[in-house]
């Protein structure tokens, strides 16, 4: 296929997963910001967000530190300056979708167009906390849609397997820096350990990839950091966590370099990566420091990103 | 002016026999029917992104034609005429071109004026004495049909560069079927869905002598800002090619090549939609970052097909239009099927003092002009305009030529006061491949939505139509 379809398909596919990954941290934020203080309501809750986010630099240049509910919100859903904004992955989502129709199935296109279209409803000044959540749940219901077309519809090609990199190169990313922020709160030496503090806090993260519920599945215990950590990062269940995304992109590229009959670079970083994740013990992370673990990790998916473009879509 | 023909109805208020069945249903259903069905129809083509783009209407980035449900009707007997004449026409053009770029026997013969070829803007130096694969110019043909009575048609314009609308034609159909399902159960309407096979069976048949059994074929585009982008991505999902860009494609030893995720990939076919100042930044434009820098070059090696040729914009200009009748005899010995508009040259003196002593009844058209921009219809105009078309054509007559305001036919359109006539044309698309003439069965209707228009662009507020041609019985 050509090297810009692929293009536009891999970010076509981040663009929706970070969309996603967005909403659901607004939402949590949100909920968090609510609680009173005794649980763990906090007044920086909406910096944290903006950190999660990666877009802590470019807030600062529009609004300087001052970091408010409204002004959060609108920076992270809707605004025209901010290229990951809610808004923008859908109109860049759109931008990519029309130059690869021919890639996509009608289903997918007519998800991705239908929320361009729908997404103009949404006025941005002055939302109301119940408009906030009807537009929260329709970007979410717009990635499952768009991500449930694609698995569907599509045929098991290249257009395919680029796609699916592309998201869960971006989920792997979204995952990582969830962990990082929060990672002061997940070490278990604090002394509100077991308080109202944490739990609110870790089911947040937890809420925020929509792994609560599977988390209780799993542990069959009340949350507790490590194993927070433990369902993130090595659970290979759990659909974002890193070992699962790694998982996926191996198997993915490994699909490429076998339809292709020759494998490069990318395959060789997925696999090493992978195998790295499936080999660790949570003792071992907490030992290394969890942010440097995941530092490294960030930059590992990063390299491979890179290595992915230069193989393949330029 | 004269009453228009009406296709659907008769001067006496009989219903002539194409519109028999559609008829009774029209009387029959009740008109809010049609209204909600108008309006599921706007909703999917919104949904599916059937848009295009006008230049310079910042506001609307994005727009749909108009579509209009009811369809427009033709018998078989008519189609089969118009279609050899079709044939007949496209065949002429394209030994007119080779002419042009080759022997200009015709031009030798005194028949056609030579500056009308030499100072023709889109006459294309580089391609004297080039040769063509199978010696073709015009692939894909979209000849501009309109009628004025029940046995006339003229031909209005022949579009031989990049002729756009066929997915409209397609679209139109499809959503008339999702729609109407009990309309297409009466009525015994020819399929036009087969047109991609026709169109990638033409294009491959077209290849270089050089390349394999299998010639790949790419559709090029100048990308999603391109007022017929949908068309482009459309007609390449539905031949399953890759629409590429300019920059998808590059030239090594003469050869054209795509950049793939597997790497470089011979090209043997480009259906391109760029027009030619836009194709190759060496040959022509050279601030066009759209096209491919060395394309001309594989070109002449022999290398790659482009459709349609480079330089056939001789064939299509107005000007050259006048001569289309003459040019049909000299190349083929028979008569046209299909008759131009009465026509003026106003570069020459006794039609020129006609046209200015008429102004007020003739529709008067640049040369090169094209879109419905730049037009003068008389009756329609008031002093000041007639005025400033008089002094342009004293100015400069070769630049123009005229035509008598013809009664286009009207045909039942939904409009916001009920069902009421329209003036409509038709663009039949010819395809011409090294094998045989293929012709989908009707084309696009265009109508002009405004009570008394007659022009029918999209680009002016014209709407489209579902063109049915019926089985014969």
């Amino acid at each position: 296929m050509l090297s810009r379809t692929a293009d536009n398909l891999y970010w076509l596919a981040r663009y929706m997963e970070r969309a996603d990954c967005l909403a659901r941290l607004l939402d949590v934020t949100q909920r968090l910001a609510q609680l009173p203080v005794a649980y763990g309501g906090s007044t920086n809750e909406w910096r944290s967000a903006l950190l999660t986010a990666g877009c802590a630099e470019q807030f600062k240049q529009l609004h300087g530190e001052d970091a408010t509910e409204q002004n959060v919100i609108n920076f992270l859903a809707f605004a025209p300056e901010n290229p990951s904004s809610i808004r923008n992955c859908f109109e860049i989502a759109r931008t990519n979708a029309r130059s690869v129709r021919t890639a996509l199935t009608i289903e997918m296109w007519e998800t991705i167009n239908t929320a361009w279209l729908e997404l103009k409803r949404y006025s941005t000044k002055d939302m109301t906390r119940e408009e906030l959540a009807r537009f929260l749940s329709f970007v979410k219901e717009t990635s499952l849609r768009f991500d449930g077309a694609a698995y569907r519809t599509m045929l098991r090609n290249d257009a395919f397997w680029f796609s699916r990199v592309g998201m869960y190169v971006e989920r792997a990313d979204n995952t990582a820096r969830i962990l990082d922020v929060k990672y002061h709160v997940l070490l278990p030496d604090s002394e509100h350990v077991g308080g109202p503090l944490d739990y609110f806090q870790w089911s947040s993260i937890l809420r925020s990839v929509s792994a609560l519920t599977s988390f209780h599945w799993v542990y069959r215990e009340s949350v507790k950091p490590w194993l927070v950590a433990d369902l993130l990062i090595l659970n290979a269940q759990m659909p974002r966590s890193l070992t699962s995304c790694y998982q996926n992109i191996s198997r993915y590229l490994d699909d490429i370099a076998a339809y292709y009959g020759r494998q490069g670079t990318a395959q060789r970083l997925a696999r090493s990566t992978f195998t790295r994740l499936s080999n660790s013990r949570m003792d071992d992370v907490f030992q290394t420091g969890l942010h440097e673990y995941i530092e490294i990790f960030v930059s590992e998916n990063n390299r491979l990103g890179a290595t992915v473009t230069e193989q393949y879509l330029l | 002016m004269t009453v228009a023909f009406d296709e659907m109805t008769n001067a006496d208020g009989s219903v002539r026999a194409a519109y028999t069945a559609l008829a009774r249903w029209l009387s029959n259903v009740p008109p809010d029917v049609l209204d909600h069905r108008r309006k599921e129809a706007e909703f999917i083509f919104r949904k599916i992104g059937i848009t295009f783009a006008v230049y310079g209407d910042s506001d609307a980035q994005e727009r749909l034609i108009p579509f209009d449900i009811i369809p427009r009707v033709l018998t078989g007997g008519e189609w089969a005429r118009l279609s050899k004449g079709l044939e007949q026409r496209t065949k002429a053009l394209n030994l007119y071109i080779k002419d042009v770029y080759s022997k200009r026997e015709i031009l030798r013969a005194g028949i056609v004026p030579e500056d009308l070829v030499y100072q023709n803007p889109v006459f294309r130096p580089e391609m004297n004495g080039q040769k063509v694969p199978h010696d073709l110019y015009v692939h894909i043909a979209g000849i501009d049909v309109v009628r004025i009575d029940a046995e006339t048609f003229y031909v209005l314009e022949d579009n031989a560069r990049t002729p756009s609308g066929v997915s409209y034609m397609l679209e139109n159909r499809e959503i008339m079927m999702r729609l109407f399902p009990e309309l297409f159960a009466e009525n015994r309407v020819a399929p036009v869905e087969n047109y991609a096979d026709e169109l990638l069976a033409t294009l491959k048949s077209l290849a270089p002598t050089t390349a394999t059994s299998d010639p790949v074929v790419a559709v090029l585009t100048p990308g999603i800002f391109n007022s017929a982008y949908y068309e482009h991505s459309f007609l390449a999902d539905k031949l399953g090619v890759e629409l590429v860009e300019g920059r998808d494609l590059f030239i090594k030893n003469d050869i054209v090549y795509m950049r793939t995720t597997e790497g470089p990939k011979r090209v043997d076919v480009i259906y391109r939609r760029l027009d030619d100042d836009f194709i190759d930044p060496l040959a022509f434009r050279p601030d066009s970052v759209l096209g491919v820098p060395g394309l001309m070059s594989a070109y002449h090696a022999g290398n790659v097909t482009l459709t349609n040729a480079v330089g056939t914009g001789v064939a299509d200009d107005k000007a050259v239009y006048s001569y289309m009748p003459e040019i049909v005899r000299f190349y083929l010995g028979e008569e046209p099927i299909l008759k131009n508009v009465p026509t003026w040259r106003c570069r020459e003196a006794d039609h020129l003092k006609y046209v200015l002593d008429n102004l007020h009844e003739l529709v008067v058209k640049e040369v090169h002009g094209s879109g419905g921009y730049g037009m003068l219809i008389g009756p329609r105009a008031d002093k000041a305009q007639i005025e400033l078309f008089r002094a342009k054509l004293k100015q400069d007559p070769n630049n123009f030529i005229a035509q008598p305001t013809l009664a286009l036919s009207t045909c039942p359109t939904l409009v916001e006061e009920g069902i009421a006539p329209r003036h409509v044309d038709l663009r039949p698309f010819v395809l011409t491949g090294s094998d045989r003439v293929r012709i989908v069965p009707g084309g696009l209707t265009r109508v002009a939505l405004q009570a008394g228009s007659l022009v029918v662009n999209s680009s002016q507020g014209g709407g489209t139509k579902d063109t049915w041609v019926l089985e014969e019985s």
